[in-house]
Parts: C-alpha cells; sequence; structure tokens
C-alpha cells in the first residue's frame, strides 16, 4: 500500500471506530429516550410523575368517565393485594381519592414496588395522581396489613372518545434489593 | 498475468503456525469457511435434537428445560456462527481478488477478528456442560426471562455475544477500508461487482447496530450483576424496552445476512445465463434502500406489546415498503435469466432455487407485516416457517451456491458436478417437506419452541421432522464434495465458467498465494 493510502486508511478507520463508540453509546442512549417518548406520548400505559398540588384542576366537567382498578402480584410475590373500589365514575376536573389494600402473610419483613399501567395506553397521559402508593416503596411487618390511597383527578383534556379507562397495580417483591429508591423515583 | 510469477515468490508457511499467524486473506477466508461450516454441521445437530422430539406428541427424548436450551443454541450457532463467519470468509477470499487488491487493508486485524471467534463459541458450546445448562430463553433472548429468570450461565452467553460483535465490527472496518481504499486504477465504484457493493452496504449496517447489541447484553449484566433495572419492572425499568433495543439490532441483523446473498445470486445467474446483469445500477440502489428501510421497521416484530396504533400502523407500512425494493431485486434477476442461454449447474440450481424459496419467505414476511393478521401468527410456526424460508434456502443456499461457484477458483479443480447435484436436489426436496409443513402449522396454532404440542399437529410434524433429517444427512454431501475437490479432480481454468465475469476469473485457479500485487490492466475492468 502507497503512503497516500496509508495515510487515508488511517482516517477512514478512526472515523468508522467514532461510528462504533457513538452507536454503543447510541443503544444506551436509547433508556432515557424510550422513557421521554413514553413519557410525551403515554404510550405503554406509563403514568406519569406526582402532580403538584398547585396544578390542582379548578373546573369541573360534566362528562363521567369510568375508571376501573386492577391488582396483581408479579411472579414469587404473595401479599395479599386489590382495589377496595373496583370501579368509579369521575368527572374529569373532578379530584378522588381510592384506595387499596395489602397484607405481607409472611413472617419476616418484605418490602414491595407497585408499578402502575393504563389501558387504553393513549389515556395514561391524562390521569394525574396527586398521592399514590406507588410512588413509594411498601414496607411490611410480618402479618401487617395497610390501606394504601391514590388522589388523582382526570384532566379535561381528555379526548371524547375515551370513555372508560382501566388503571392497574403490578406488585413486585423488592426485598433483596438492597436500593431500588433512586431507579423508582421516575414513577 | 498471474502473480505467481513473481521473482520473490513466497508461499504460505508451513504447519499449524501458517494458520495462527496468517494476514494472507485466501488462508484467513478459509478458516472463516471452514468454520462456519463447522458451527453448521453443530447448529444443525441441535436442530436435529429439535426434530427429533417433535416427531412425535409427547415428551420422548429430552426434557423441556434441554429443549430449550437447544433452540436457544440453535438459533445462536446458526446466525452468529454460522451464517455471518460464512459471508465474512466470502468476503475475505473474493473482494480483494474482485477489486484488483492484493489483500485486505488491515491484514493484522484481520486474522484477530477470525481468532475471537472460535473462543467466543467455545465459550457459548460450554455452557451445555455445565450445572446450570445453556442459555434456554431463546436466541432473541427477552428481559426479564434472560436476566431475572436466566440460567447462572447466561453470563458467558453475554460475554461470548461480546466477542462476536468485536468480530463482527473489525470485520466490517476491514472491509470498509478495502473497498474504499484499495480498488484497482479503473474500478470506480459504480464498476464493481455487486457482492462487493452489498458486502460495503452490510459492513455499514455491522458497525451501526452490533454495538447496540453490545449495550444491550452489557445491561442485561448489569441488571444481573450489579442490581441495576434497565428492564427490570421492579426497579422502574421496562422489559419492552429491551425488545426495542434488541430489534433495533435485530432487525438490521436479518439483512445482514441476507444482502451479501443477494450478491452472489447476482454473480451466479449472469455467468450461467450468458447475459450481463440487467439493471445494475437498480441493483445497487436498491440495496442501500433496503439497508435505509432495515433502520426504521423494528417494531414490526412487536405488534403485540401494545404500540399505539398510529405506531402498529407507521412500522406495517414501513415493512411493506421494503417489498419494493426487494421486488427490484427479484424482477432484475428473472430479466437477467430472460432469453439466456441458461445452462443448470449445481451454483446455477442453488441460485435459482434462492430466487423462488427466498420470494416466498417474502411473502409471507407480507403476510406478517400486516398488524392485525399478525396478532394471529405472533409466536408460532407461522413465524418460524418465515424466517426459516428466508434464512435457509435463502442465505444458506447463497452460500453453497457461492461455495460451488468459487471452489474450482480456490481449489484449481472442478468439484464433483453429479454429487453436487445431487446435493442440491436432497436439500431442495428435504427443506421444503422440513419447513413448508410449518406455515400450516402456524396458521392451525402451534406455538412456537416447545417440546410437546395438541395431538392437531402430529401429522405436519412428523412430515417436517422426515424433511429435517433428509436435510441434514444431505449436507454430509457438500463436505464429502469440497473435501474430493481439495484433494483432486479435473483441472480448473482460469476462467472456470465460460460465462464468468469479473477480475477473479483472469487470475489462475487456483488462485495464487498472492494476487494483484501490480494492480491489474485497467483494460480488464468491465461495467458489470
Amino acid at each position: 500500500m502507497s503512503q497516500a493510502n496509508r495515510s487515508s486508511t488511517k482516517r477512514l478507520v478512526t472515523r468508522l471506530a467514532f461510528v462504533v463508540v457513538g452507536m454503543f453509546g447510541f443503544g444506551f442512549a436509547m433508556v432515557p429516550l424510550y422513557d421521554v417518548i413514553c413519557d410525551i406520548t403515554g404510550l405503554n400505559g406509563k403514568t406519569g410523575d406526582q402532580v403538584v398540588a398547585t396544578e390542582e384542576p379548578s373546573s369541573v366537567s360534566d362528562r363521567l368517565i369510568t375508571i376501573q382498578f386492577l391488582a396483581q402480584n408479579s411472579a414469587g410475590m404473595d401479599w395479599a393485594f386489590g382495589a377496595n373500589d373496583t370501579q368509579v365514575k369521575v368527572h374529569p376536573g373532578e379530584v378522588k381519592v381510592v384506595s387499596y389494600h395489602a397484607k405481607n402473610p409472611r413472617a419476616y419483613v418484605m418490602t414491595g414496588q407497585a408499578i402502575p399501567s393504563v389501558a387504553p395506553s393513549e389515556a395514561a397521559q391524562y390521569l394525574k395522581k396527586l398521592e399514590c402508593f406507588c410512588f413509594q416503596e411498601q414496607v411490611l411487618q410480618p402479618g401487617e396489613q395497610v390501606e394504601m390511597g391514590i388522589r388523582f383527578f382526570i384532566d379535561e383534556s381528555i379526548p371524547d372518545y375515551i370513555t372508560k379507562l382501566t388503571l392497574s397495580y403490578s406488585l413486585f417483591d423488592i426485598t433483596d434489593y438492597e436500593s431500588s429508591a433512586t431507579a423508582v423515583t421516575v414513577r | 498475468m498471474s502473480a505467481s510469477h513473481d521473482d520473490h515468490h513466497h508461499g504460505p508457511a508451513k504447519g499449524l503456525s501458517r494458520w495462527l499467524f496468517t494476514t494472507n486473506h485466501k488462508d484467513i477466508g478459509t478458516l472463516y469457511l471452514w468454520f462456519s461450516f463447522a458451527m453448521f454441521l453443530l447448529g444443525g445437530t441441535f436442530a436435529m435434537v429439535i426434530r427429533a422430539e417433535l416427531f412425535q406428541p409427547g415428551l420422548q427424548l429430552v426434557e423441556p428445560n434441554f429443549f430449550n436450551q437447544m433452540t436457544t443454541m440453535h438459533g445462536l450457532i446458526m446466525v452468529f456462527g454460522a451464517v455471518m463467519p460464512a459471508f465474512v470468509g466470502l468476503a475475505n477470499w473474493l473482494i480483494p481478488m474482485m477489486i484488483g487488491a492484493p489483500d485486505m487493508a488491515l491484514p493484522r486485524m484481520n486474522n484477530w477478528s477470525f481468532w475471537i471467534l472460535p473462543f467466543a463459541f467455545a465459550m457459548l458450546a460450554s455452557t451445555l456442560f455445565m450445572d446450570a445448562g445453556a442459555p434456554n430463553f431463546g436466541w432473541t433472548f427477552y428481559a426479564p426471562l434472560s436476566t431475572t429468570y436466566a440460567p447462572s450461565t447466561v453470563t458467558y452467553f453475554i460475554f461470548a455475544v461480546h466477542l462476536m460483535g468485536a468480530s463482527s465490527i473489525m470485520g466490517s472496518i476491514n472491509i470498509i477500508a478495502t473497498v474504499l481504499n484499495m480498488r484497482a486504477p479503473g474500478m470506480t465504484l459504480m464498476k464493481m461487482p455487486l457482492f462487493v457493493w452489498t458486502w460495503l452496504i452490510t459492513a455499514y449496517l455491522l458497525i451501526a447496530v452490533m454495538p447496540v447489541l453490545a449495550g444491550v447484553v452489557t445491561m442485561m449484566l448489569f441488571d444481573i450483576h450489579f442490581g441495576t433495572s434497565f428492564f427490570n419492572a421492579a426497579g422502574g425499568g421496562d422489559p419492552v424496552l429491551f425488545q426495542h433495543v434488541f430489534w433495533f439490532f435485530g432487525h438490521p441483523e436479518v439483512y445482514i445476512m441476507i444482502l451479501p446473498a443477494f450478491g452472489v445470486i447476482s454473480a451466479i445467474i449472469p455467468t450461467f445465463a450468458r447475459k450481463r446483469l440487467f439493471g445494475y445500477d437498480s441493483m445497487v440502489y436498491a440495496s442501500a434502500s433496503i439497508a435505509f428501510l432495515s433502520f426504521i421497521v423494528w417494531a414490526h416484530h412487536m405488534f403485540t406489546v401494545g404500540m399505539p396504533i398510529a405506531g402498529e400502523l407507521f412500522f406495517m407500512y414501513a415493512t411493506m415498503l421494503i417489498a419494493v425494493p426487494t421486488g427490484v431485486k427479484v424482477f432484475n434477476w428473472v430479466a437477467t435469466m430472460f432469453r439466456g442461454s441458461m445452462t443448470f449447474e449445481t451454483p446455477m440450481l442453488f441460485a435459482i432455487a434462492f430466487v423462488v424459496l427466498f420470494t416466498m419467505g417474502g411473502f409471507t414476511g407480507l403476510m406478517l407485516a400486516i398488524t392485525p393478521a399478525d396478532f394471529q401468527y405472533q409466536d408460532t410456526y407461522f413465524v418460524v416457517a418465515h424466517f426459516h424460508y428466508v434464512l435457509v434456502p435463502g442465505a444458506v443456499f447463497s452460500i453453497m451456491a457461492a461455495v460451488y461457484y468459487w471452489l474450482p477458483k480456490w481449489t484449481g479443480h472442478m468439484y464433483d458436478e453429479r454429487l453436487g447435484k445431487l446435493h442440491f436436489w436432497l436439500s431442495f426436496v428435504g427443506v421444503n417437506v422440513l419447513f413448508f409443513p410449518q406455515h400450516f402449522l402456524g396458521l392451525a396454532g402451534m406455538p412456537r419452541r416447545i417440546p410437546d404440542y395438541a395431538l392437531q399437529f402430529a401429522d405436519f410434524n412428523w412430515i417436517s421432522s422426515v424433511g429435517g433429517f433428509l436435510f441434514g444427512a444431505s449436507q454430509l454431501i457438500l463436505l464429502v464434495v469440497v473435501i474430493k475437490c481439495i484433494k483432486g479432480g479435473k483441472k480448473a481454468t482460469a476462467q472456470v465458467w465460460e460465462g464468468a465475469q469479473g477480475l477473479e476469473w483472469t487470475i489462475d485457479s487456483p488462485a495464487p498465494y498472492h494476487t494483484f500485487t501490480t494492480p491489474p490492466d485497467p483494460k480488464l475492468i468491465h461495467a458489470q
């Protein structure tokens, strides 16, 4: 190979190596990107962060939206976990409080984390939570039973075609995780 | 014209060190091809275990967990061990000879990128002998099956994938540098053989997506060992994210396995039709469009995860768009054969079978692209039939066509045409008996990746298994043909095939150890 050829190969290889490093980074960048896209579009039924009280609605619409509440344990979790109200009707803009219950049947302290999901997924962004037990980890003593509340409202801009939505919580056993608290705050 | 008559004539070193330390593109090509063939037989053996278990309903031969290990290892070894290294081997052998270069641009890196592979696959295969067993979560290793619920050997799998990725990336950088910087004077980009073009595009795909694969297995590694929650819902992660990242790699990956095949077929059909390739320029543009589209269709693998309707529609239409450039290619091949003086030597038989059967696999791909229909097909044997049609009589047949086509150039002897034809016909019948009934099984609702099934699937399954055994056994004929051809046979001429065009056919058969140490006469370079 000639000298000129050799140096142009070197340049080319350096540039290609940058592409490789860049794409490796892009793979990781997909993680926050995905969260941002899910946040904006409500894709995947992810509900948003805690809504601060100043954002509480002032007016109430006269439409009625039916909300159903589901609860399920993920594999390996055996808390008695369920919704106290399985279905409520709310007006968009009206602040509502509902509750779930959980009981730790085991003889040791356990930590649970509930992960919400909304169906249909496009409704997720209109469900605004002022308070939710899913924002914290739940630490339950042996045999302890708790009532856990959700304070929420439906945003008035919810499209007309959405008349019914389902909020589902999956409960995970995170006792063995040292501290997943930082990871969980995104909820 | 031959470079072997140089006065500083030196051949390869002797013994094992020739292969360990070689930087010669022909030696490395040979190593890749033999390695790939060994992996093809290993992955094939796993497939035989799968088909033997599925021969009858009920559990006869293996435990369900071992069955899952077989489907996983079969997929991983065939994709990363057989098909990809075979194409890299062909690229090593052929690209320098096709563009009039003396060797690859980075010969030492070339040696390294090959020698990583045996270690990567030894590591992966060693998990079969461990207590926890081999990976059992499917070749797509969806989280959390491959993280929270994985056997402890998953870490071996992760590092094996890292090594395979490093090997592919180095190989691709080498190919790009060779094609862009080492072409003989007069070999302009639009005069390059299509095999070189398709490999150039493939190499770009590889450096774009292999790092993403490395990224996703690294995230798995962190989730498993360092308590992060990329894919763990309990910790705020999202399992669906895994599928997005994986298929962002995975969809271009399937074109990585088929684009070089298009190049091979575009070389073989003109030779045996004794006509120039129809629509060379459109072939180049079609390959580039397919490569571009491959980046924006990944979510068609995950229509059922619960995407918004707008997303489903976008990925459906984008996927269907791929049929356009692919159709251009198929029509160009047919137009090349039209009114040609065709003969049907073994490479041509494999090439024609490729065109027909790959197109069938493409059509079932279109069926799967239809979102509402996909909810029915998802995770059934219909999907299995689809991707095996594009990969086995698609990619694998093209590799076999390439081996028969260039074998006389590599060994200097003609292969045994009678055995070659026998190999073709047994493979052709075998592959169709094997995979065609799987369409019916899938449409009837038989799920993928199960060791046992409901009784109504029994008939098509035993037919499929018989086809599988026939196809598997007939691959041993290829081994016999290749060994016979290396040992001797009718002397091959430089051009080998009457209609063959291109620089590699201007040098002696067998190709001397060093070729084009001086650039070829530009008059020998023709437009394709």
